[in-house]
């Protein structure tokens, strides 16, 4: 047997997971595998999202949590039979609850070869307000 | 041995309690077969990538999902009656003050040879690489294409 590189990527199959909510569109969920990092300003998510196209991510915000939804269009037309079927084609969905408050409007989404990188803005630390309370 | 009889269970005669566990075993493949599409193989460890192979009457088509790979990092050869998908995802280092909460994607290098079920035109074989899903086209060799027949009448 060949020396294996320890290196050497290795597939993992998709994560499939059980919507909670009943599907419309029948065929398998997955959840994409993530990277998420934060520096003082952002905070960062990449996303591997084979397959979806831009017109077909859909990143809401929506009272901290965030979720992304991907769907994907089967390559393959109509008169092609299968010979081998290794990975399934199916929805991305995943959802996070941000703990930091994002400054919604400068979030940044950039998909790029099957690839999500979402930049997510910290909002301004907020001016400390005094409130004077009134007395009748 | 002693066959124990489960009391309430019509169809268990004592005398064949296997052949019950056989049917039911058939049946279990046979419904796990459903739902896999009878085609769909579990991966097997320590590949990558996992491929899709289709084919339609005049070609091949190999799939493969590689997010985030550029077409540079590939490197895709053909011989004959198989293809060989090798590269390396690279994960660029992000700004050293970056504190990770996940770390789920992967970086590396891969090689992978996938056998072909019939000899494929090597010069017309044509590949790209949209949306992270790589697409080879590999057009079936003359002797390949199935051919119609005509039959005659004496």
């Amino acid at each position: 047997m060949a020396q294996r590189d320890p290196e050497a990527l290795q597939a993992k199959g998709k994560r499939e997971m059980k919507p909670t909510a009943e599907q419309t569109k029948p065929g398998p969920t997955f959840n994409p595998a993530v990277d998420i990092f934060e520096t003082d300003r952002e905070i960062t998510l990449l996303a591997d999202m084979p397959g979806v196209k831009a017109k077909d991510l859909n990143i809401d915000l929506h009272e901290n949590v965030l979720t992304l939804t991907g769907e994907v269009e089967p390559p393959e037309r109509t008169e092609e039979v299968d010979v081998l079927r290794e990975y399934q084609i199916g929805t991305y969905y995943r959802q996070f609850t941000l703990s930091e408050v994002i400054d919604q409007s400068k979030i940044d989404a950039e998909l790029k070869d099957g690839a999500l990188r979402l930049t997510m803005p910290k909002v301004e630390a907020a001016a400390p307000r005094k409130i004077t309370v009134k007395t009748r | 041995m002693t066959v124990r009889r489960i009391s309430d269970w019509p169809t268990w005669s004592w005398r064949s309690p296997f052949r019950e566990l056989e049917r039911m075993r058939k049946e279990m493949d046979r419904l796990f077969e459903d739902l896999t599409e009878g085609i769909f193989r579990e991966p097997r460890a320590g590949v990558y990538p996992l491929v899709n192979v289709t084919e339609g009457s005049d070609d091949y088509y190999v799939r493969a999902e590689l997010p985030g790979i550029k077409a540079e990092d590939l490197d895709i050869s053909v011989t004959g009656n198989s293809i060989s998908i090798a590269g390396e995802r690279k994960i660029p280092a992000e700004d050293e003050k970056a504190k990770y909460h996940r770390r789920e994607r992967e970086a590396g290098k891969f090689s992978r040879i996938i056998s072909l079920p019939a000899q494929v035109d090597t010069a017309r074989v044509e590949a790209s690489c949209v949306d992270g899903i790589l697409t080879v086209v590999l057009p079936k060799s003359e002797a390949a294409k199935p051919k119609q027949i005509a039959v005659k009448t004496m």
